[in-house]
């Protein structure tokens, strides 16, 4: 058994991971699809999309569950391999982009464009992820500076008390300033702290869109320094990577693929931390294994907790970011309480 | 000396109860409507139903600001003991989880029982109190080698953060969501003049009672050698302090809901006053709380009158700065 062959057996490995999480994330898109109060059977959403099903499937389908549906694949995805490079960069198990605060920096750069352009549709909210990114980088500035050490870099447990502190704080802002404009914003935006799916237009996803197509590739592209992060800073520089640049580019592109994906989802905390670990433990250690499995992963947990959170709880829907709590909270703890 | 320390904890305290009557009395004239002092001191003194400004008084400012008082100390004594007892200066009732597992109980009785009475909602509210705390200190047991603070502090926020959204999940699927505000941040502006006269009573005792037992929390933050040398039997203080606090908590989150940083600011505050005695900390920790929570709840009614801002997210906007103070210092042990 030579290193080729075990390299070609961890490929295939990840491969075939990649392939059923894939298969997965198609059926999850499917009940998805059927979930409702108009109930679309995957035969008749076929029919619907070769244009053969009737004017209120159509309707449904491409007016209501679709919008929606591409909104949650984008922007779990984009949550998911956001904190895979949070963890990889920082070398922080426990980093997530909603723990960590940015998600919150997120929401008051949304309120900031609200208060700006006064609505949320039409065209000026492809302007959204710009507003909601600006807030996300302040944020992560302040985090990364208040939990740095000149002795000892960035210190992870501390990180997180940060995080969460900051969180606590931009959250109550945000809520102040969507006071200071009325009543309808306050409770938009305490369901958005929530982690509430509110984008439902078709604008909506030709915004997010272009955020995640660019970033994903690029990430998978410069996977090998993740890599090389995990290695530690010496070992890292040694085999003349340069460990700054690329580590400030790639927390950047970090904070642009979650602050745009939750300025349409909502502050959903935990899924950037628990589909890293698992697509970890399925697909190999390696980035370039595990990045694809753990963007499929988070499309699966996010979509299966919206579907999960607007049927179970018929009349009223329950926001995907309760659901994924529920679920990712316990998660930390053990995570919390096996590594530190 | 000794005498020298003793006047110092007195004029401490007293300087706390004067300044606590005045904010009272600001907060009870300043508002949507102003009102002169005088009219307030008659509407408190001789109330006349017929007069609108004693209507005012009497039937919506004086009983949220009292509320304010009441549970402000509650949230002020907790957080002094939690600190004391788990020797952990970022522990707080409302960081550490307590407050959301009294909240989330609360919210499940408001879904399924609409109709319980406040006292029926107030021990369920100790029960959702106890049973977080109990898990805290279970995580805090289990780990070998103990929970180093800001590990025990990360897990309780965790814990919070689990418990907050399931109480929105709650309120937002039983339509009580013109209350998620009051799930979301607290605030004291429902406060009736029943729930005042059932919790005040309550709140008195069990502050009196944290204080009966502030020398043993005194010799216990020191350590549990010291404290064991000492002669205190250091698990049972440690129970009968995490009783009181959960009392206090119930009591109040029952009320006012979760409120954050109250706990975690204040004890600071007052050891840094007047030392570490804890017989002295914990009741002007009470005090400090209450005038603390009397003027975030008239700032979240003054920024955008007639609208009412959380007041949880009130306090949070001054805790938060003090808490990344208090993570920075602590860090350096890390």
């Amino acid at each position: 058994m030579n290193i080729h062959h075990i390299r070609l057996q961890r490929a295939r490995r990840a491969w075939l991971v990649s392939m059923i999480l894939l298969l997965i994330a198609v059926i999850a898109i499917l009940i998805s699809l059927n979930t409702g109060t108009i109930r679309l059977s995957p035969l008749r959403v076929l029919y619907t999309l070769l244009g053969l099903g009737t004017r209120q499937e159509h309707m449904i389908m491409f007016d209501y569950r679709l919008p929606r549906i591409v909104i949650t694949i984008l922007a779990g995805a984009g949550i998911a391999v956001a904190g895979a490079i949070l963890q990889g960069t920082s070398r922080n198990s426990l980093a997530d982009p909603g723990v960590l605060g940015i998600h919150a920096g997120a929401g008051l750069g949304l309120i900031i464009f609200v208060s700006f352009f006064r609505t949320m549709e039409g065209s000026v909210s492809v302007l959204i992820p710009l507003f909601t990114f600006t807030g996300g980088v302040v944020t992560a500035l302040i985090i990364f500076l208040l939990s740095y050490d000149r002795q000892r870099g960035i210190l992870p447990i501390r990180m997180i008390l940060v995080g969460i502190a900051i969180s606590a704080g931009i959250s109550a802002v945000t809520l102040l300033l969507s006071l200071k404009l009325d009543e309808d914003t306050y409770t938009f935006t305490a369901t958005w702290l929530a982690g509430s799916v509110w984008a439902r237009d078709w604008i909506h996803v030709w915004t997010l869109l272009p955020w995640i197509v660019l970033i994903l590739p690029w990430v998978y592209w410069r996977s090998r320094y993740l890599d090389l992060f995990t290695l530690g800073d010496e070992l890292a520089s040694g085999i003349g990577s340069q460990v700054n640049r690329s580590r400030i580019s790639l927390m950047l592109l970090a904070v642009a693929l979650s602050s745009a994906s939750v300025a349409m989802v909502g502050s959903i905390g935990f899924i950037g931390l628990i589909a890293p670990h698992m697509a970890r433990q399925l697909a190999g250690a390696q980035h370039r294994y595990f990045l694809p499995a753990a963007a499929l992963l988070g499309v699966v947990i996010l979509l299966a907790a919206d579907t999960v959170g607007r049927s179970i709880f018929q009349p009223n829907a329950v926001p995907a970011g309760v659901v994924v709590a529920a679920i990712g909270g316990p998660y930390f703890l053990y995570l919390l309480f096996k590594k530190y | 000396m000794l005498f020298g320390r003793q006047l110092r904890i007195g004029i401490w305290l007293l300087a706390a109860a004067v300044g606590l009557l005045l904010s009272i009395f600001l907060a009870v004239s300043y508002g949507a409507k102003e009102l002169t002092l005088a009219a307030v001191w008659s509407a408190v003194w001789h109330y006349n139903p017929d007069l609108t400004a004693h209507q005012i008084v009497h039937d919506l400012r004086l009983p949220r600001v009292l509320g304010a008082v009441v549970t402000g100390m509650a949230f002020g004594a907790a957080g002094a003991m939690m600190q004391g007892v788990t020797r952990n200066p970022m522990a707080d009732t409302g960081i550490l989880g307590i407050n959301a597992g009294s909240a989330a109980v609360v919210a499940l009785s408001f879904a399924f029982l609409p109709q319980i009475s406040y006292s029926r909602l107030m021990l369920l509210s100790f029960a959702g109190a106890a049973l977080a705390t109990l898990l805290i200190v279970l995580l805090g047991s289990a780990t070998p080698g103990g929970l180093t603070s800001m590990k025990l502090t990360i897990a309780g926020a965790v814990i919070a953060a689990m418990l907050h959204s399931f109480s929105t999940g709650v309120a937002i699927y039983f339509d009580l969501s013109q209350d998620l505000a009051f799930w979301y941040a607290g605030g004291v502006s429902g406060v009736t003049w029943a729930q005042l006269k059932l919790m005040t009573p309550v709140i008195m005792l069990a502050i009196m009672w944290a204080m009966l037992l502030g020398r043993p929390i005194t010799f216990l933050s020191l350590g549990d050698e010291s404290a064991v040398n000492l002669g205190i039997n250091v698990r049972y203080i440690r129970v009968m302090a995490l009783t009181v606090v959960v009392i206090l908590a119930g009591v109040s989150v029952s009320a006012a809901g979760s409120i954050s940083f109250v706990g975690l600011v204040v004890p600071h505050m007052a050891r840094r006053l007047i030392g570490v005695d804890y017989r002295a900390v914990i009741p002007l920790s009470a005090l400090l709380g209450a005038v603390l929570l009397v003027w975030a709840d008239f700032a979240s009614r003054m920024v955008q009158p007639p609208r009412e801002f959380a007041i949880g997210a009130m306090v949070a906007i001054v805790g938060v700065p003090f808490f990344l103070y208090l993570a920075r210092r602590e860090g350096r042990e890390l």
